[in-house]
């Protein structure tokens, strides 16, 4: 199972924690095994097309999938999958 | 021969320090440095005449002219001068006299000496552990002296890199803040204080920063950058150091950094978690090929709302204070084109590649030339990030 880090503005709804184990063989499938275990992320990850959100930032490992085959880009056991929105915090 | 040597010495008036320094003011004095032309270099004596001693016999005539004038030589410690003196004596000068001591004594009793390279004695001493880095040396501390360095947000990010730039010698720091200092900053902004409290940020920050190092002037920008004021703030300054609370800032900032080509070194934190990358325009990625849009406000919470641990700030604040030093010194390897996450609880570093999206709005190949009469035009950001949550 490929394992997929949560960042912090979603960890409230996937229990608290920064990373879980999920099972699929290419990044869309490893991505709705996580909508399906935790249905509150879905809203977060994915617009209504199906298609990531362009806010949300997807890697797998340290590459971001946009410039490998996209959802369709395929997982081994061994891949960690890095969910990655902007924060802006800072300053105040 | 030692007691000739001794017998000879007898013979060179010597005098102190602080007696050089009276005949020096009184006028009418030739000044000789008898060193090497590297130790003139660091520091000499204001009208001191270099004649190293090798070279004496040849270049004395023209330094000191006068055989009959007041001569004073001194060196690194009083035995080249003396040296010197005797040989002078023996072509026929009548008035020589070495300084005891030489320039050790000298800057040892707080009298001024000329600094060629730029640095005072003050500065050589305050930088010297910079100076001894062969990746730093004076020059690159001549550099940092004359960097100007703006920091957007004097809070969680700004403060620990405003205290280890101003410790640095960066010479110019200018802080963009319109908030002032409440007590919920200090678990984490320690540039301001207890007694502080109330008072704008930007001032604060200064009067930390002058009580540190007074090689640093600091520019308070006490306000909020808008499509109105951004260029006219940032083109002053050679790099950019993005501590923003607030999306539609960041978006700007970008937009009119990669414009104006100033690098700016971002980063954010939140909880246990941060973030930090160097955009550099047109070299690597900016900050929109990173986040094309803004994410929606229940995804960009802040961290009055989430909280943050503070030494977290201190980390990601000064991690962009070493991005910023390698920038002006030109060394090392800067995170351009690396997105680097720090994970406090589990202390882990990931770092994620991120590329320079062709498709850009802003430094793509096909990014719209904007025309000089636009420049500064911005749309409307806070409509654009509507929602987008800024952290106010």
């Amino acid at each position: 199972m490929a394992t997929i880090r949560i960042p912090p503005v979603l960890r409230q709804q996937t229990g608290g924690t920064p990373e879980v184990e999920a099972t699929g063989s290419n990044v869309g499938e490893v991505l709705r095994a996580l909508t399906a275990e935790h249905p509150d992320t879905e809203a977060q990850l994915f617009g209504e097309d199906g298609d990531l959100n362009r806010y949300v930032n997807v890697y797998l490992n340290d590459e971001d999938v946009r410039v490998l085959d996209g959802l369709d880009t395929a997982v081994s056991d061994s891949d960690t999958v890095v969910i990655l929105p902007a924060m802006a915090g800072g300053a105040r | 021969m030692a007691s000739t040597g001794a017998e000879i010495k007898q013979q060179i008036e010597e005098i102190e320090p602080f007696e050089a320094d009276q005949e020096i003011e009184g006028g009418d004095v030739v000044l000789i440095d008898t060193r090497e032309p590297h130790e003139y270099q660091e520091a000499h004596l204001d009208g001191g005449k270099l004649v190293p001693p090798g070279l004496l016999a040849d270049q004395i005539a023209e330094a000191a002219p006068d055989k009959t004038a007041r001569t004073i030589l001194y060196c690194r410690s009083g035995n080249r001068s003396y040296k010197a003196a005797e040989q002078m004596q023996a072509l026929g000068y009548e008035n020589v006299a070495s300084m005891a001591g030489g320039i050790i004594a000298w800057q040892e009793q707080g009298l001024p000496v000329i600094a060629v390279d730029g640095m005072t004695p003050e500065q050589r001493d305050r930088y010297s552990r910079h100076t001894l880095l062969p990746e730093v040396g004076v020059d690159g501390q001549l550099k940092l002296l004359n960097a100007k360095v703006l920091l957007i947000g004097a809070g969680g990010l700004g403060a620990p890199t405003a205290l280890y730039l101003a410790a640095a010698g960066v010479g110019t720091i200018g802080l963009v803040d319109d908030d002032v200092v409440d007590a919920s900053n200090l678990q984490r902004q320690v540039i301001h204080n207890t007694e502080r409290i109330g008072m704008p940020k930007t001032e604060s920050a200064r009067l930390f920063i002058e009580g540190l190092n007074p090689d640093v002037k600091v520019v308070e920008h006490n306000g909020r950058l808008d499509a109105s004021n951004i260029l006219s703030v940032i083109e002053n300054y050679d790099l950019i150091v993005d501590g923003a609370d607030n999306f539609p800032t960041r978006y700007l900032l970008n937009d009119a950094s990669v414009r104006l080509r100033k690098p700016v070194v971002s980063a954010s934190i939140l909880g246990f978690d941060g973030q930090v990358s160097t955009f550099v325009p047109f070299e690597g990625p900016c900050y929109r090929c990173l986040y094309p849009t803004p994410p929606p406000a229940e995804l960009a919470p802040s961290c009055s709302a989430n909280g943050v641990l503070g030494v977290m700030a201190g980390t990601m604040g000064t991690l962009q204070a070493n991005e910023v030093i390698k920038l002006v010194l030109g060394k090392g390897e800067p995170l351009v084109g690396r997105l680097l996450l720090y994970e406090a609880l589990g202390t882990s570093f990931t770092e994620l590649k991120v590329r320079r999206d062709p498709e850009c709005p802003i430094c793509g190949e096909n990014a719209p030339e904007i025309p000089e009469s636009e420049m500064g035009q911005f749309p409307d950001y806070d409509l654009f990030c509507a929602g987008a949550g800024g952290d106010r």
